[in-house]
């Protein structure tokens, strides 16, 4: 009697595909060697919504009641496997299921896997990951993120890779043959799907996890009311009016105390104060309403409140005064504005640092122009669907380069 | 008037596929080859219209996919297309299937037998889509047969079943299969796929005889009537309702018979009631927590049962009160809530009390609210409500309260 759980977390939108095909192929490849399973997403994350961090789960089990024992909770409470399909998750999921922010690696049992789809090295993602209470093993395929849209399907293989990765992690549930098996006969038909989860079964990459290791930051959380202290009528208070940044001057609105985008983003903007304008654009369009209002009359992203989407860069008519780059290359939510005040030319050094790194900056937030899925699917095909390119160039990022 | 069935076809295998709660319904759809179906999204029901259309643009399914503007009109559509002898099937959530309240009610006293799937969900407000069984219990008292299903299997057999039912002479009503938001319509289960031969063999063609909208057979449908003739029409529609008995218990022998699965007792289940001190009650898929939490306090000692009932419209009065009256005591658990109604219960729990008046032997019954909105309900709650049952047992008396479980107080 055993059974094995897995969590994916992904992204809403740009990855709801993805985590629902990683679901399905655990449970059919487990079938192959006779298990029963189940395939379900976290129904309260709404995953419609752009970068939204959510789950799906699949649970496979020898028997039926064990199935069922399993799934007494409907959210597993601890999982052998998280897969994350998206390394700037590392930082936390904050979804509209739950409030707070979890560690990555919340959910995953003493001594089990999380798995990550990641070009980082390893040491670099345990700066975000938070500390556990309990050693676990990390294994990464190499890859970047995988990308797409509700509608659209990106065949670059990463739910084969994580299927034959999860054949070496779980091999006694899903055997290589068993997952091959199930992408050649129940899936997706296609031997060279065949041969990338082979490669990724090889090529996996595993590092134990220690209990010293992580990112030792208190993860952002609140306790809920109970009934009789809410307020009556479905109604809840606005939130108040902001304040002067400082001496009367600049502004800082308030915010929701509640939701927090710290886990929404997979870039953030890198302001240069020196080149603004004070044009006032970026703080108008911003649809998260993150920009504060310096005394100085530049603008800060607040990062409680940016989802990194971008239009800000887009709407910027200063070239190069406002750059979108990968959010894993930032190791807090601290004001840029106040780095800049307190020195200027440290500041310099580290935006041209942010902003030079081509990598990070090239980050795609999904399909961007016409024609993007085909040149990125061609590519991808070309190399053999296994093979990682540095990043995927965003509609802005010719020009992105210091 | 009985159906003939076919004889089941020798060679013909069920297929095994990955499939939610939602995509069992659209295979039952394709198998049964409906005619017309009306769709206008709403969470969770938009699952089975996605689903459907994907059958249709493949090309497996061949019928009408209206999408209408808004549900008042769905409703409208398929009711219409019905009376003309199309075999329909259109569905909705929460307070979609509240703005279509106008078309639910007309459809029993036309003897519309539509085919609707219900996705449970919290009426509004608050904006929310987590399962709530309220919407679907509006229709309660209208003459809309209404069933509960539990799993993906039961989604694909339970809609094969509804329009047999429904589509039955005798019946000739309205129908609404309920399945619980996300814990059904988003779950994906493996889930057998019978051939179309053995489909044919169970499920006739829709004949709507004299009641067809048709040139040759010149009618009218729904004139204005006055106080001379609606007490009539009404009792027409009770003895549809009472004659359904008969005729679901029919379709369920056939389906056995047909299909090879299928449960003996069509109105609810039995989980090891045969011994049990104790029987929770419930619909839908609290039958998971409950199971598991039963299994783990028998291992205890504790002697716990449910009945899962599939079948609300026509209510099994007589078999509900044979298995429940056994018991020591009786907790049911509603996933709905009734303000103000006797002891402030839910639906479900205050039926019971009424079925059980009469009752020769009536043990305590104490009444649960839990799991509102999607919230889970958990090994925890069916714990503590099975432990009150033991202490009404041993009272010999409920306390004619209503207690709400899992809710932060």
């Amino acid at each position: 009697m055993a059974a094995l759980i897995c969590e994916i977390v992904y992204r809403g939108i740009f990855q709801k595909n993805l985590a629902s095909r990683i679901a399905r192929g655990i449970v059919l490849s487990a079938r192959k060697s006779g298990r029963w399973g189940i395939a379900f997403g976290r129904y309260g994350d709404s995953p419609q919504r752009n970068g939204i961090p959510a789950k799906d789960f699949a649970i496979v089990a020898d028997s039926k009641e064990e199935l069922e024992q399993n799934m007494a909770r409907y959210e597993p409470k601890h999982v052998d496997v998280t897969i994350c399909v998206d390394d700037t998750l590392s930082k936390g999921v904050e979804s509209w299921a739950w409030y707070g922010l979890q560690p990555i690696n919340r959910l995953t049992v003493p001594n089990g896997t999380v798995l990550m789809t990641s070009l980082q090295r390893f040491d670099d993602l345990l700066q975000d990951i938070h500390k556990k209470d309990a050693p676990y093993q990390l294994s990464l395929i190499r890859a970047k993120a995988s990308f797409s849209g509700l509608w659209v399907y990106k065949e670059d293989h990463t739910e084969v890779r994580i299927l034959g990765a999860l054949a070496k992690i779980a091999p006694a549930f899903l055997t290589l043959d068993g997952v091959c098996g199930a992408i050649k006969e129940m899936e997706w038909g296609s031997d060279l799907k065949v041969e990338s989860a082979k490669k990724a079964y090889a090529r996996l990459e595993t590092r134990e996890v220690k209990l010293t290791e992580g990112n030792a930051e208190v993860p952002f959380s609140f306790e809920m009311p109970k009934w009789w202290e809410m307020r009556e009528g479905v109604t809840i208070p606005a939130i108040p009016l902001g304040k002067p940044k400082e001496a009367g001057k600049g502004y800082v609105p308030e915010r929701n105390p509640y939701f927090k985008k710290y886990t929404t983003r997979t870039m953030r903007p890198v302001v240069n104060f020196d080149t603004c304008v004070k044009c006032t654009l970026c703080w108008i369009q911003c649809p998260d309403s993150c920009f504060d209002v310096m005394p100085d009359g530049t603008y800060d992203a607040n990062m409680e409140s940016c989802c990194g989407c971008g239009v800000c860069e887009a709407v910027c008519p200063v070239e190069n005064c406002i750059t979108m780059v990968n959010e894993s290359v930032f190791e807090d939510n601290a004001s840029q504005w106040e780095m800049w005040r307190k020195d200027k030319d440290k500041y310099h050094v580290w935006m041209t640092e942010k902003i030079g790194d081509k990598k990070a900056t090239v980050r795609s937030h999904g399909f961007r122009f016409r024609g993007q899925y085909d040149e990125e699917l061609k590519r991808d095909l070309d190399a053999g669907g296994v093979e990682i390119t540095a990043g995927i160039p965003g509609e802005n990022a010719q020009h992105k380069t210091v | 008037m009985a159906v003939a069935t076919k004889a089941v076809p020798a060679a013909a295998e069920d297929k095994e596929l990955l499939i939610s709660g939602s995509e069992a319904v659209a295979e039952a759809l394709t198998l049964a080859d409906i005619d017309v179906v009306t769709a206008y999204p709403i969470r969770p029901y938009d699952t089975v219209m996605q689903a459907i259309a994907k059958k249709i643009a493949n090309g497996n399914l061949v019928a009408e996919y209206i999408v209408a503007e808004g549900e008042h009109s769905q409703f409208e559509i398929v009711k219409h297309a019905s009376t003309v002898g199309a075999r329909v099937f259109c569905g909705s959530s929460g307070v979609g299937w509240m703005y279509a309240m106008e078309c639910l009610v007309v459809t029993p006293p036309l003897r519309v037998p539509m085919v609707a799937l219900v996705g449970n969900r919290a009426l509004d407000d608050p904006g929310a889509f987590g399962v709530e069984h309220n919407d679907a219990l509006v229709v309660r008292d209208l003459g809309w047969l209404l069933c509960w299903i539990d799993t993906s299997q039961e989604a694909l057999d339970t809609t094969l079943i509804a329009y047999r039912v429904a589509e039955d002479r005798r019946v000739f009503l309205p129908l609404a299969i309920s399945a619980d938001g996300a814990f059904l319509t988003h779950s994906q289960a493996l889930t057998m796929v019978p051939p179309r031969e053995k489909v044919d063999a169970f499920l006739p063609r829709y004949d709507r005889g004299d009641l067809q909208l048709h040139p040759d057979n010149p009618i009218t449908v729904a004139p204005q009537a006055n106080e001379d003739w609606v007490i009539e029409i009404r009792r027409q529609n009770n003895e549809a309702m009472a004659r359904a008995v008969g005729v679901i218990e029919e379709a369920y022998a056939d389906f056995r018979r047909v299909f090879g699965r299928g449960p003996e007792n069509p109105w609810f289940e039995e989980y090891m009631t045969d011994d049990a001190e104790i029987i929770l009650v419930g619909m839908g898929t609290i039958s998971l927590p409950i199971k598991v939490a039963i299994r783990e306090m028998r291992a205890k000692g504790k002697k716990v049962g449910l009945v899962r009932l599939r079948w609300f419209r026509p209510f099994p009065t007589d078999r509900l009160v044979a298995a429940l009256s056994k018991a020591q005591a009786i907790g049911v658990i509603d996933r709905d809530y009734s303000f103000g109604s006797p002891f402030g219960s839910g639906v479900v729990a205050n039926e019971i009390r009424a079925a059980m008046y009469n009752a020769s032997r009536r043990p305590p019954l104490l009444s649960f609210i839990c799991g509102l909105g999607g919230r889970e309900v958990t090994l925890e709650d069916v714990n503590k409500a099975a432990d009150m049952c033991y202490g009404a047992a041993k009272a010999g008396k409920s306390d004619a309260k209503t207690h709400w479980l899992g809710v932060r107080e």
